[in-house]
C-alpha cells in the first residue's frame, strides 16, 4: 500500500473547508511554553551513501566476537528462510496497515502468531505484539491494576530477580500514574524468591510479577508464588522467555489456576540481536481479562457470504473509539518482527523449539561445569536454571573480561553494577549456537588469564635497587 | 417516540432510576440510550460493595458502534451488579427497563433523588435533543 502525501493544494483546500489559516493554527491550544522550539540535539541528515558507510564502519568496530552474553537478548540460530520470506514485498511493512481488513494476508499471519503465542504460554488469548519485553511488562502492570476487581490497590510486588532494565522501564512508565512498585529481595543461596520468605499478611496489592526463568537464569517456584498471590486477591504477571516455554510449564498452568497475564521479549524467536533492537514484546492473558488487554487483537470471522476472514477485533478498547478512556495508548504492534517470529516458529515447529531449548540448557550446564573446574570460579546459586548462570570469580572480574575481549570473546554480563552484593559475579549464557569447542576455548582462555595472574600476584612488581 | 415509563426517574446522561420499597434503587440505561448505541456486545458492571459518587463512571456498555460509560445517578454503595449481562448483553437492548438493568444501589443521600428528572422532564429533554 503506497504512502501518498497530500499536495500543497489539497492541504489548502482542507484548511479552507474547516476555516483555518494554517496547519500551525490547529495546534493553537498547546501553550507556547510547552512546545519544542527545535531539535538541536538531532544532527543534520545524511545521504544514503554517507549513512551506509557510517553503519558499515560501526558494524566493523563490533568485530565478530564469540558471545556468551545473554542478559535479555539471546543469540540463536535463525534459518536463512526466515528473513528471506519476511522481507518479501507482500510482508515488508513495519505496521498493521491502515484499513487493516484490506490486508487479509497480514491479518492471517498475525492471527497465526497469536495462536502460536497463546499455545506457548498456555493462555486463552494473545495480542498482536507490543514494542519490547520491558514495555510489555509495564503494560502488563497497568493492565493488572485495571483488571483486578478484587483489589483497588495500585501496589505491585516486583522481585529483584526481574531484569534490572525491565524494572527501570516499568518504573518510568507507571510511576506517573500513581502505581507503587515494591521490590521483593531474593534468596542469596538459591537466587530465587523463596516462597517461605513471603509475608503471611502482605496487605492489599494488585499483582505479583513472576519471572521465569529469572534474570539470573534461575527457575522460580512459580506454582507456590502464583498460589500465594491468588490467595491474597492479587493477579499474577508472568515474565517469560519464549524459548524456555518449550520445556517449562506454561504460565497458564502455574499453580492451582494459572497466571493471569503472561508477557516477555520476543527477540529469541527469529530476531537478530542487532545492537538492542528493534525487538518486540508479547502479551497473553486469560479470557476474562481480554477487555483490559492493550494493543491490537486479530480475530477470525465470516463475511456476509459466509467465507472465513480476519479482522481487528475488540477495538472499542482503543483510542479512536474511547479517546482518553482507552485501555492504553498502545494502538499498534511490531508487525515486521512478528512476521519473522511467526515464520521462525513455523519453520522450527514445536519439536524444533524444544530442541533449541534443550541444547541451550545443556550447553550452559556444560559451560558452568567447565568454568567451575577452575580454582577461582564457582557457581553462585544452587537452584535449577535454564540457559544462564551466575559465576563468582575470586579475582577482579573486569580484568578478566577485558582480557577475554582482547581475545575477541565476550564472557558474560557483569552483575556488580545492578547488584552490589554480586561483585565479581558474571552472568553467562551458552545457547545452541555454541559448540563444545567454543566452550573449551572459553574455559581455556579463563584458565590462561588466571594462571598468568597467579604468577604475578602484584600488578606492579616493586622495583629493587 | 421512545418509551419513557412514568414511574422512573431520569438523568441527562440517559440513565433511569427505580426506587424500591426497601430504599435501594435500580439503575439502567433508557430505551433511547440503547437505541442510540445499537446492538450491545459487552456490559461491564460494578462490583458489589463499591462506593460511588453521583456522576461517577461506574459501568461500561459496549455496542457494535461505541463503548460508553454509564454514570451513577446517585452517590451510594453498589448492592449488586447485573452479572447476567456478561453472557447476554443484548438484554440491555431487548428489555432496558427490566432484565437489562445495570446495577442496584443503596443511596447515601435520598435527597439526591429530587435532583433527577421525572418522565415528563426527560421526555421534554428527548424532544429538545431531536430538534
Amino acid at each position: 500500500m503506497p504512502f501518498i502525501p497530500h499536495t500543497e493544494a489539497e492541504v489548502r483546500d482542507m484548511l479552507a473547508a474547516i476555516g483555518a489559516d494554517s496547519i500551525d493554527q490547529l495546534f493553537d491550544e498547546i501553550p507556547a511554553e510547552l512546545r519544542v522550539k527545535g531539535l538541536t540535539a538531532v544532527p543534520e541528515s545524511m545521504s544514503e551513501m554517507e549513512i551506509g558507510r557510517l553503519m558499515t564502519e560501526r558494524a566493523a568496530a563490533d568485530g565478530h566476537p564469540l558471545n556468551f552474553i545473554g542478559a535479555g537478548a539471546y543469540e540463536h540460530h535463525i534459518p536463512a528462510a526466515v528473513w528471506e520470506l519476511t522481507t518479501r514485498g507482500e510482508f515488508y511493512t513495519a505496521y498493521t496497515p491502515y484499513q487493516a481488513e484490506a490486508s487479509q494476508g497480514t491479518l492471517q499471519l498475525l492471527y497465526e502468531y497469536q495462536t502460536m503465542m497463546a499455545g506457548l504460554n498456555g493462555m486463552d488469548v494473545s495480542n498482536a505484539s507490543l514494542y519490547d519485553g520491558a514495555s510489555a511488562l509495564a503494560e502488563a502492570v497497568l493492565m493488572a491494576v485495571r483488571a483486578n476487581r478484587k483489589s483497588k490497590s495500585k501496589r505491585i510486588l516486583m522481585p529483584r530477580t526481574v531484569h534490572p532494565s525491565y524494572r527501570k522501564v516499568v518504573r518510568s512508565i507507571v510511576a506517573s500514574q500513581g502505581l507503587v512498585l515494591e521490590e521483593l529481595d531474593y534468596d542469596r543461596a538459591g537466587g530465587h524468591i523463596d516462597p517461605a520468605s513471603l509475608p503471611s499478611d502482605p496487605g492489599d496489592f494488585a499483582a505479583l510479577v513472576v519471572p521465569q526463568p529469572n534474570f539470573f537464569g534461575v527457575l522460580e517456584e512459580v506454582d507456590a508464588l502464583t498460589d500465594w498471590a491468588h490467595a491474597h486477591g492479587a493477579l499474577v504477571i508472568a515474565v517469560v522467555n519464549p524459548i524456555a516455554l518449550a520445556l517449562l510449564t506454561p504460565p497458564g498452568e502455574w499453580g492451582e489456576s494459572g497466571a493471569d497475564i503472561s508477557c516477555g521479549e520476543g527477540q529469541p524467536l527469529g530476531i537478530p540481536m542487532s545492537s538492542g533492537g528493534p525487538y518486540y514484546g508479547f502479551m497473553c492473558c486469560r479470557q476474562e481479562h481480554v477487555r483490559q488487554m492493550p494493543g491490537r487483537i486479530i480475530g477470525r470471522t465470516v463475511d456476509l457470504e459466509g467465507k472465513p476472514g480476519f479482522t481487528l477485533t475488540l477495538q472499542a478498547r482503543e483510542q479512536h473509539i474511547r479517546r482518553s478512556k482507552a485501555t492504553s495508548n498502545i494502538c499498534t504492534n511490531q508487525g515486521l518482527m512478528v512476521t519473522a517470529s511467526t515464520i521462525h516458529m513455523a519453520l522450527l515447529g514445536a519439536e524444533g523449539l524444544e530442541r533449541v531449548a534443550a541444547a541451550s540448557y545443556a550447553n550452559t550446564a556444560s559451560l558452568v561445569e567447565r568454568l567451575s573446574a577452575i580454582a577461582e570460579v564457582e557457581p553462585v546459586f544452587n537452584r535449577p536454571r535454564f540457559h544462564e548462570a551466575v559465576l563468582r570469580f575470586d579475582a577482579p572480574l573486569n580484568e578478566i573480561t577485558r582480557a577475554l575481549e582482547a581475545r575477541s570473546l565476550l564472557g558474560g554480563y557483569a552483575l556488580g553494577e545492578d547488584y552490589p552484593e554480586l561483585e565479581n559475579c558474571l552472568l553467562v549464557c551458552a545457547t545452541e549456537t555454541k559448540t563444545d569447542a567454543d566452550i573449551d576455548a572459553y574455559a581455556g582462555l579463563v584458565e590462561q588469564i588466571l594462571a598468568k595472574r597467579r604468577e604475578t600476584p602484584c600488578p606492579v612488581a616493586p622495583k629493587m635497587r | 417516540m421512545s418509551n419513557v415509563p412514568a414511574d422512573l426517574k431520569y438523568t441527562k446522561s440517559h440513565e433511569w432510576v427505580k426506587v424500591l420499597d426497601d430504599g435501594t434503587v435500580v439503575v439502567g440505561i433508557t430505551e433511547h440510550a440503547q437505541d442510540l448505541l445499537g446492538d450491545m456486545v459487552f456490559v461491564e458492571v460494578p462490583e458489589a460493595g463499591r462506593s460511588v459518587a453521583a456522576q461517577d463512571a461506574c459501568a461500561v456498555v459496549e455496542s457494535v458502534k461505541a463503548a460508553s460509560d454509564v454514570y451513577s445517578p446517585l452517590s451510594g454503595e453498589v448492592v449488586e451488579g447485573n452479572e447476567a449481562l456478561a453472557d447476554t448483553p443484548e438484554t440491555v437492548n431487548n428489555d432496558p427497563y427490566g432484565d437489562g438493568w445495570i446495577m442496584k444501589l443503596r443511596p447515601g443521600d435520598a435527597g439526591e433523588l429530587d435532583g433527577l428528572m421525572d418522565a415528563a422532564a426527560y421526555t421534554a429533554l428527548l424532544e429538545s435533543e431531536e430538534h
